[in-house]
């Protein structure tokens, strides 16, 4: 059998030229230590090898042959993974094995690593208005779960209490997440408009020991409560910080949270120019003031610029690098290990990229259209959209009150190429739409409605 | 250029063999920081303007007052920057990257980055109907069942965002399990060793256990007394790595596992470092009843500065019940998301894993095939012991404890010689390989062993590779004895020089973003 080309050394010569300058005589000395009784007696049961490039080519081609993407359909599809144009220099930039094949090095070899996850950091400060921003965690929802223990921690108080409808992904993670150290509350928001129930949070937080209130900027149903600027004051009365999770792509338009008064913002940043990739592609994103009590309570890594002994030259480095685990193992905050490094350069670039006019406009077109699309679809006969009042940023709720079930309405549209929206319950679904979507491609999508659910 | 007219000769023509070191200098293009180079009115990229009205629903209170600081910049401008800070970075296909241990730093194959950039997986939707996403369903599915025959495991979840994350996962389900049997409040303790990632001793405390770490033993393995003083009826679960990263196989490991059964604990293997034994050992030959992979090490996928990565969570029958969700089934014609998991630890990260890397890890498994992954290990191991055989050849290095004894896929070394002899230390010599376009990683905190240096050469590296770092290492310990200065100054044709530390630990002088800078530093 030829030489498996991602393995230099099996060479046979080579193989034995390096047993022979070692001074053994096989390979299985090596593995002296590995007794007899757990060594794997056969060769691993797998399919047939495709050692070729080529054969390797035709056989994942033929299994990608068998997805269908959303440039091959119109899809409706948001709730948590959005459909954004992602611009041909972010992939350019992402894709250069310097940055996609490197790991952990110095800040001198990698210097380019830690400048540009610097500049990431602080691109997104300049979003949040917030002087500290970590080296992104996995994910949206591991953001939203640290951010509310490092308000534990903050606070030394027990109860978190959500109070903004949720994904319910993201709130059994967070349930994981606390549960050693936290009793999570959920103060359900007004069934009839899909706004934040003030009195029974301001009755939750009478009750005490709150270490957070957590709203979402848009909520799981897409919704910007105009209640997001009252809690501030109703979480700092009681003792309770206010933590606000967002869509950074939103903050163009919408006012970052610190502006209403949060104390900890995190988000995912897949919205920034990171491919849906089947969910796959995510970042969570942690913001605080820059003060001690909420540095010391970050997991993650913090880059952090410093001067170098050549002068004018940027220097990078770890802040406060004794909270984490690297450093003190199981007493640091948390965790801390890879993560979504490359993710966090991506967004970067396409902040860079974007730009303050950008980012409004996009904002602008992306609540332009939500908003055409819930007026639109609400002529639908047997179509409602229950919390249309209320200002909406991409996901919007529709309710089907005619004869077919959200999830049969998603079975007909899908005869047409059409992605419905996520099925939330018999008679309703999460619908999205965002820049990507034109004027047509929601009257399209209306046309059809009429048809399907009178 | 010749001035005397005379004809040139063949000899002229005839360029000097190369020295044994390569003349390096890496990219240095002192470049300012994007705020810097802004410039108003600029644009990087424009936005499809609405074909509908605006909205207006917003109340002002909500509405962002000032626009965000961000830079102003042309695409050109955008794209020059980032590709010079792309350029003073050292990634995997360009360096001899042996030295960052513990991290298998091996070759990803440039074939399977050309798969996930197919639009059919990166422009999938995670809720799309599942008959439009068979394909990417199937590929989960078959690298589920490549890891359960590569480890022995019944079950696995490929939804960890990395290694840390499975290990999280592993002790949650831990958790679940002794709750599910009524003695979550007694086994309440969780065993590891220092030289197993520090993530499992951090996880278990930040799932709310007791952490209890051994020590090795006289000959650098695990010490059996100090797991036999410490297990009891509080013991939840031993979280352990073998190899360790010293690179010994823990020729006792059935016996922990024996030991940790007894008491009445769970066993959970973090195979950080399984690319030494792929094909030779199973976590579950060896009587484990959880283990994770991380794809970005031993599975190929790339590093990506730290991330996004892959980990793999595999369970035995006994605690698939409690797998994240959903999981990806096939009832024979299709596959499906399964979501009905009643005593699932539920969700772990939004929908169902980092999936590129999945892809390129399926790929990797199928391009070699279960010779070819033994045949990878094996080489990965020859090639270390190989290495350990020159850098031993080097003044002042040693390879603590079970002297004579071989390694599996890495070894953690010791200057501690050298620094005694020479006043320089591990990170000054790691600093100054820079100087010659590679580097290394000295060891996970505290440092047991001292002046450490973590090498771990994978099946990637030829034999001139390996020569070439040994080389590398054998000239900087020359001049840390000859000349301890020049590698104490280190790096010298690096992209940048040695920055101040003491600056990140102060309050008053950190700075995490340009905006802090300026308010903090520059008074503005």
């Amino acid at each position: 059998m030829s030489v498996h080309p991602y393995i230099p050394n099996s060479v046979p010569e080579i193989k034995r030229q390096m047993l022979a300058a070692i001074g053994a005589s096989s390979v299985e000395d090596f593995y002296a230590d590995i007794p007899e009784s757990i060594r794997f007696g056969r060769p691993l049961d797998m399919p047939p090898p495709l050692r070729s490039e080529a054969e390797l080519t035709r056989h994942v081609g033929g299994l990608l042959a068998r997805n269908t993407g959303t440039r091959e359909a119109l899809s409706f599809l948001g709730a948590g993974c959005y459909p954004h144009y992602v611009p041909a220099v972010v992939d350019e930039v992402v894709n250069r094995s310097e940055f996609l094949t490197a790991y952990a090095g110095e800040p001198y070899e990698d210097h380019g690593r830690f400048q540009a996850l610097w500049e990431y950091q602080s691109l997104m400060g300049e979003l949040l208005e917030m002087d500290v921003v970590n080296v992104p965690v996995y994910d949206g929802y591991q953001a939203s779960a640290t951010a509310l223990r490092m308000a534990g921690r903050i606070t030394g108080a027990r109860r978190l209490l959500l109070v903004t409808a949720i994904d319910p992904g993201k709130l059994s993670k967070i349930d994981d997440y606390v549960r050693p150290v936290h009793d999570l509350v959920i103060v359900p928001v007004d069934p009839d408009t899909g706004l934040v129930d003030t009195a029974a949070v301001q009755a939750e937080l009478a009750a005490g020991d709150v270490a957070a209130v957590y709203a979402e900027a848009p909520s799981a149903s897409g919704i910007i409560d105009p209640a997001l600027t009252s809690l501030a004051g109703l979480a700092h009365d009681a003792g309770a910080l206010y933590v606000v999770g967002c869509n950074p792509i939103s903050l163009g338009v919408v006012a970052p949270p610190s502006a209403y008064g949060a104390d900890i913002v995190c988000g995912d940043i897949q919205p920034l120019g990171l491919h849906m990739a089947y969910g796959g592609l995510n970042g969570g994103f942690i913001a605080t003031r820059d003060e001690e009590k909420f540095v010391a309570e970050y997991p993650s890594r913090l880059f952090g610029l410093a001067p170098t002994r050549v002068e004018g030259e940027y220097g990078f480095g770890d802040v406060a690098y004794e909270r984490t685990s690297f450093a003190v193992r199981e007493e640091g905050r948390e965790w801390v290990g890879t993560a979504a490094a490359l993710n966090g350069i991506t967004a970067g670039v396409y902040l860079a990229l974007m730009g303050p006019q950008g980012m409004r406009e996009i904002g602008e077109t992306i609540m332009a259209n939500t908003r055409y699309a819930l007026r639109r679809l609400a002529e639908v006969p047997g179509i409602e959209a229950p919390y249309a009042d209320a200002p909406h940023f991409a996901d919007f709720t529709l309710a089907f009150t005619g004869a077919r079930t959200a999830a049969e309405v998603n079975e007909a549209l899908l005869a047409h190429d059409i992605f419905g929206g996520r099925v939330l319950s018999e008679d309703k679904a999460l619908y999205c739409v965002t820049e990507m979507h034109t004027k047509d491609d929601i009257d399209r999508l209306a046309g059809l409605l009429e048809e399907i659910v009178k | 250029m010749k001035t005397d007219h005379s004809p040139v000769t063949p000899a002229d023509a005839k360029i000097a063999p190369k020295p044994p070191l390569r003349r390096f200098h890496q990219a240095s293009w002192d470049e300012p920081l994007l705020f810097e180079m802004t410039s108003p009115g600029e644009r990087g990229v424009l936005v499809p303007e609405p074909d509908v009205p605006l909205d207006d629903t917003l109340p002002a209170a909500l509405r962002r007052a000032e626009p965000p600081a961000l830079p102003e910049l042309s695409q050109p401008q955008v794209l020059r920057h980032y590709l010079r800070l792309s350029q003073e970075n050292l990634g995997v296909d360009f360096n001899i990257d042996v030295g960052q241990g513990t991290c298998t730093m091996k070759y990803s194959p440039k074939v399977n980055d050309q798969f996930i950039r197919d639009p059919r997986i990166a422009d999938l939707h995670p809720l799309q109907d599942e008959r439009t996403v068979q394909g990417v369903l199937e590929i989960i599915y078959r690298l589920e069942g490549l890891l359960r025959e590569i480890s022995g495991m019944d079950r696995f979840s490929l939804q960890p965002g990395a290694g840390s994350a499975a290990i999280y996962t592993n002790v949650s389900m831990i958790r679940a399990y002794f709750a599910a049997r009524g003695e979550a409040e007694q086994r309440d303790e969780i065993i590891t060793t220092i030289f197993s990632h520090p993530s499992n001793a951090a996880c278990a405390k930040t799932a709310g256990f007791k952490v209890i770490t051994l020590y090795p033993d006289a000959d650098g393995y695990p010490d059996i007394e100090a797991l036999k003083q410490a297990v009891g009826p509080r013991t939840a679960a031993l979280l352990i790595t073998n190899p360790e990263d010293t690179g010994l196989f823990n020729p006792r490991i059935e016996e922990f596992v024996r030991i940790v059964h007894e008491a009445g604990g769970l066993c959970a293997y973090d195979q950080a470092n399984a690319n030494g034994i792929l094909g030779i050992t199973r976590a579950r030959d060896a009587g484990f009843d959880l283990c994770h992979f991380n794809l970005h090490k031993t599975f190929s996928t790339p590093h990506a500065c730290g991330g996004p990565a892959a980990g793999a969570s595999g369970v035995t029958e006994a605690l698939a019940p409690y797998l994240p969700t959903p999981t990806v089934e096939f009832d024979g014609t299709r596959y499906y998301l399964d979501d009905d998991r009643p005593e699932s630890v539920g969700k772990i990260r939004p929908f169902y894993g980092v999936v590129p890397n999945l892809v390129r890890a399926y790929a990797w498994i199928m391009s070699l095939g279960g010779a070819g992954l033994r045949e990878a290990a094996e080489i990965a191991v020859l090639n270390n012991n190989y290495l350990m055989k020159k850098v031993l050849e080097i003044r002042g290095a040693s390879a603590p404890y079970a002297p004579g004894r071989p390694r599996i896929e890495q070894v953690r070394y010791s200057w501690e010689k050298l620094a005694e002899e020479t006043g320089v230390h591990s990170e000054d010599l790691g600093l100054r390989a820079a100087d010659f376009g590679t580097h290394y990683w000295t060891s996970h905190h505290p440092f047991v062993v001292p002046e450490p240096m973590t090498l771990e050469p994978t099946e990637s590296y030829s034999k001139a590779d390996l020569d070439e770092y040994a080389a590398i290492l054998a000239e900087v310990a020359r001049e840390a004895y000859e000349d301890p200065e020049t590698v104490r100054t280190a790096p010298h044709r690096s992209t940048v020089h040695r920055a101040r530390e003491d600056v990140q630990d102060d309050p008053a002088t950190w700075s995490v973003t340009w905006r802090a800078y300026r308010r903090k530093i520059l008074g503005a």
